[in-house]
């Protein structure tokens, strides 16, 4: 089974809010705040780990669930967030972003 | 606002937290606009370092907007690498500017940085009338092109248009320009006095018979009879009300680091190059103080029937002498939108004043001591 890893998309602004994540959509500036799994899942969206990995160390510790329940309810709201634009998914890790070597947010 | 926006605005109000942060990165401008409220010299502006700090110190105490002004912005050399820290950082970023240094290159890069928006100073649709204003021949070409280079990018522009005597036949004129550029506008009838205190600039405004004019233009208001009706008194809730977001939300940082509750009110609460960001937003006396006013608790205001509807300014009332004061100018918005005086305008033909604003008490700005931690140059002094 192929492991799936998440990073924050560069182009969004984001900011905790009280523990709460304010975002900004980079593709039109709506603004959506996310639940608590939700924010868990972009704080840990570091591009390195993968998804069974946040959902095993940082979810289901959180929430007492099945992992396998977890990360499959943990896929659809990473891909969701991926259709807002907010995270990027891929079956790859994921290069941290670095303008200054001319990549685009 | 949506009403995200506004859930997070109460949020922030009642964690004290200021969502949204105006930092002027330089004084200096390349273009001499008659009605500007700045000095354009450099008086110690902070260094790069300085800035990327601040930023830092901004993330941390949760600022999200963040409008990058001036001046001109693209004067600083600095300003990509300053934008790319703030970007970095993650804040949503505005930009305000007169853009005639943005080509088809700083429009690119403006993209790969995804800032939110660039709003752009537009005074006339006509050469004559905004390159007058701007004491720069050929600046409405040159802000014109660099608008096609940033809608070429997909970038959202704003035209800011400030409404004067010497351009106030032409608002419908930019808001046609504005439509053909599929650009948003907007128009702002406030000529502030300069930040220290010299009320000549406030002449450029216009009087009475245009504002009228302006808030009966249902293109600009919608229904004007609902605008510009009579306002109900304030209620209970209305007088416990706070003026504005200045202090609460939202404050203003100087080139030279100094801190105020917004840029239309140069009360000094600190300087970021001796105190901590967070330390002046949560502990500065004055910014307190700032916090503490209510409607209720100004001099004139909770009897007048504009309150609850007034846009009165916090700032534009400090720099008349009294922060718990009026806003002379507000005031005169409000009759020409109703045609019903204020409270301050009766008292002040009772007490037998001349009302005119060019004879308002010129108020000297003053700076917090040294033992305060405010640095002693710059132009707020």
């Amino acid at each position: 089974m192929s492991r799936l890893y998440l990073a924050r998309n560069p182009r969004v602004a984001a900011r905790s809010l009280d523990g709460e994540m304010m975002i900004m959509s980079g593709r039109d500036s709506t603004l959506f705040t996310l639940n608590r799994t939700a924010t868990i899942l972009w704080q840990a969206a570091d591009g390195a780990t993968p998804l069974d990995e946040i959902v095993e160390h940082r979810i289901c510790n959180e929430f007492e669930v099945e992992p396998a329940e977890a990360l499959h309810d943990a896929e659809t709201l990473a891909r969701e967030l991926a259709n807002h634009e907010i995270l990027q998914i891929s079956e790859e890790p994921i290069p941290p972003f670095t303008p200054a070597a001319g990549g685009s947010l | 606002m949506s009403a995200i926006l506004q859930e997070m605005s109460e949020k922030a109000l009642k964690l004290n937290i200021p969502l949204s942060v105006q930092v002027d990165l330089t004084y200096r401008c390349n273009e001499r606009c008659v009605h500007c409220y700045l000095d354009h010299d450099d008086h110690g502006e902070m260094t790069t370092a300085e800035i990327k700090h601040l930023l830092d110190e901004m993330a941390d105490a949760g600022v999200f907007i963040l409008t990058f002004s001036g001046g001109e912005i693209f004067l600083r050399k600095d300003f990509f690498e300053l934008l790319e820290h703030a970007r970095r950082l993650m804040f949503c970023v505005k930009l305000k500017t007169n853009a005639v240094m943005i080509r088809e290159r700083e429009a690119a890069r403006l993209r790969d940085l995804h800032v939110e928006s660039i709003q752009i100073s537009i005074y006339s649709h006509r050469p004559e009338v905004h390159d007058a204003i701007t004491l720069v021949p050929g600046s409405l070409k040159r802000s014109i092109d660099a608008i096609h280079f940033l809608k070429s990018q997909g970038l959202k522009v704003i035209i800011a248009n400030v409404l004067m005597t010497q351009n106030m036949q032409d608002y419908p004129g930019v808001r046609a320009l504005a439509a053909e550029l599929d650009v948003e506008c907007t128009l702002d009838p406030t000529v502030t006095p300069m930040m220290d205190g010299d009320r000549s600039t406030v002449g450029l405004g216009v009087g009475n018979g245009v504002l009228q004019q302006v808030f009966r233009d249902t293109a600009l208001v919608g229904d004007a009879d609902a605008y510009c009706a009579i306002p109900a008194p304030p209620g209970e809730s209305e007088l416990e009300s706070t003026p504005c977001s200045a202090g609460h939300t939202a404050c203003y940082v100087s080139p030279y680091g100094e801190v105020f509750p917004c840029v239309q009110f140069p009360l000094p609460t600190g300087n970021v190059r001796q105190q901590r960001f967070v330390d002046i937003w949560r502990h500065s006396e004055q910014m307190n103080e700032v916090r503490s006013i209510r409607l209720k608790d100004l001099t004139t205001c909770p009897s007048c029937t504009h309150a609850a509807t007034c846009s009165r300014c916090p700032g534009l009332a400090y720099l008349e002498g009294n922060m718990r004061g009026p806003s002379s100018q507000d005031c005169e918005k409000s009759f020409a939108r109703t045609g019903v005086p204020s409270a301050n305008m009766l008292a002040r033909k009772l007490a037998g004043a001349n009302s005119s604003l060019a004879q308002a008490k010129l108020v000297q700005i003053r700076a917090l001591p040294p033992s305060a931690g405010t640095s002693t140059a710059g132009a707020i002094a």
